[in-house]
């Protein structure tokens, strides 16, 4: 112990406090406080840089998932719309059928129709030639049987025996 | 700037490369205390004379011509004797360590004795030895002197400062560092993210972070420092720790706040017959043991690893005879060789253990208390 404190030396702890204060006072100023301060500014940069990433990489995924939204929206739209236009064209066909059918019936009765009475007109129009032909023809021969007196008496004859058959 | 910065760093060593070569041819031959180093008496001595500061950079001796030579260079002495300030280079003592030189400065006599600058007494032409080998016709000066110590102290500051303050600029340019900066770069992150912000809390490490980093870097550079063979013995000496200590201890004591020093002399939830027995306690801790146990354990540690290192080497000289010449050396070198690995790493731990103390001492002064 006495050797001790025979060898600390009183001269070497002053000019040590004295060089030790100088060079903390001197390294704090040029060089702890300008190294701390641009390392703490370098490790801000880092998280900001790093927390900016993680942002647009949040961003990203939700445009993402709204794109994807958007898409199946899209599609489920398309099907509506191609099965309300599969619908419309088969009601449009079926309809167009059914109209022309009708009027094909339509025009199938009139035409029928216009036939029957063309047909009965056809007829009666022969019925009255006929008759005025068959007139005709027994006025001649009725006026050729009656010229001569003989004919007329065999005829009132012939009829007064076919009258009798009856 | 860059280019003037190496070109100062280049000069730097070559100024001291120069010196100690000029020097050289300067430092007269004619000192034989300090003879060669042989018996284990002698290495005793001279491990213990490594120990102490001393008043002139010594780099190794040799014998030429029957005579003792030393290669180094003087460091200059400045003393606070009774008629005030005086200086002088320490060649003037010509390596007399046992108070055989006296040097006279301004009508005052100097001599040294173990590393001690010691005024004579008027009239005393020589110095009187007492059965304790005391001086008896002397008294100690304040030694204000640019030591062993103090200039690796300066040198150690100097480097520091360089290194550091161009690491300090390099950021105005760009992000990260280049070159050397890469390297210091993440110790310093070390010593902030494992350091200072664990043990100080996020709320105020800021504060501290520069005494811690200082501390951490000074205490490292120059453990390491006493492990080259330039022979420095900075944080081995009592005073160097002992401010260092000291400064943990001002900075604790000046930032201890309201809860802290409650907790110190007036403890809360025990009974009030123990707050004043437990007040003595803290107060002990606070100014005694936390500043003891930070210098103690620097000084024993570096100072213990030298002893060791030292003693492994001398057994080149004092197990000669019992395992030859040959033996005797490869056992030395080998045991030194992994003795001075675990100082290696020993130097680290123990700038690692102060910067580390001194901030939970901080951290607990400063720490905020949830109020119960």
């Amino acid at each position: 112990m006495e050797t001790l404190l025979n060898d600390f030396s009183p001269g070497l702890f002053i000019v040590q406090t004295i060089l030790l204060l100088g060079l903390i006072f001197l390294l704090v100023k040029f060089a702890w406080k300008p190294i701390l301060t641009s390392l703490n500014e370098r490790e801000e940069g880092i998280q900001n840089a790093l927390d900016a990433a993680e942002n647009a990489k949040k961003e990203m995924e939700n445009l993402n998932a709204d794109n994807e939204r958007l898409l199946k929206e899209a599609r489920a739209e398309r099907e509506t719309m191609l099965k309300e236009a599969r619908e419309m064209k088969d009601k449009i066909i079926s309809d167009a059928t059914e109209e022309a059918n009708a009027k094909a019936g339509k025009l199938i009765e009139q035409a029928q129709a216009a036939i029957e009475t063309e047909k009965k007109a056809a007829m009666a129009e022969l019925k009255t030639h006929v008759a005025s032909l068959s007139i005709d023809i027994a006025e001649k021969v009725v006026k050729g049987e009656l010229s001569d007196k003989k004919k007329q008496l065999a005829l009132v004859d012939s009829m007064i025996g076919d009258a009798t058959l009856n | 700037m860059k280019i003037a910065q190496k070109s100062i760093k280049t000069y730097l060593f070559a100024l001291l490369a120069l010196l100690s070569l000029t020097l050289q041819a300067k430092e007269p031959a004619n000192s034989h205390d300090a003879g060669e180093v042989d018996t284990k008496e002698e290495v005793k001595d001279y491990i213990v004379h490594h120990l102490k500061d001393s008043h002139d950079f010594h780099l190794f001796s040799y014998t030429s011509d029957g005579q003792r030579k030393h290669v180094g260079f003087p460091l200059p002495v400045i003393v606070w004797s009774s008629e005030g300030l005086v200086t002088f280079m320490s060649s003037e003592f010509h390596h007399d360590d046992n108070g055989h030189v006296i040097v006279e400065k301004g009508g005052l006599k100097f001599t040294k004795i173990h590393s001690k600058i010691y005024e004579l007494e008027e009239g005393a032409a020589e110095v009187a030895f007492d059965a304790d080998h005391h001086a008896t016709n002397a008294h100690k000066v304040l030694d204000l002197s640019i030591t062993k110590s103090v200039f690796g102290v300066l040198l150690v500051g100097l480097l520091m400062f360089l290194g550091f303050s161009s690491l300090a600029k390099q950021y105005k340019k760009k992000q990260v560092p280049t070159g050397f900066g890469r390297v210091l770069e993440p110790l310093v992150l070390y010593v902030r993210d494992e350091i200072a912000r664990p043990n100080i809390g996020e709320k105020h490490y800021r504060r501290f972070t520069g005494y811690l980093l200082t501390v951490f870097f000074f205490i490292w550079i120059l453990n390491l420092l006493g492990l080259t063979p330039l022979g420095f013995n900075v944080t081995g000496q009592l005073a160097v720790t002992a401010c260092l200590a000291i400064f943990t201890l001002i900075i604790y004591t000046a930032s201890g706040n309201k809860d802290y020093w409650g907790h110190v002399l007036w403890m809360p939830g025990v009974p009030v017959f123990v707050k004043p027995v437990l007040a003595i306690i803290e107060l002990a801790g606070h100014f005694l043991i936390k500043p003891f146990s930070l210098l103690v354990r620097l000084f024993a540690n570096i100072s213990a690893g030298h002893i060791v290192v030292m003693s492994l080497i001398a057994i080149m000289f004092t197990l000669k005879s019992e395992l030859t010449v040959v033996g005797a050396t490869g056992l030395s070198l080998v045991l030194s060789f992994f003795i001075t690995l675990i100082e290696v790493l020993v130097a680290f731990l123990q700038a690692y253990i102060f910067t580390m103390l001194s901030a939970l001492f901080i951290g607990m002064a400063v720490e905020e208390h949830d109020h119960h």
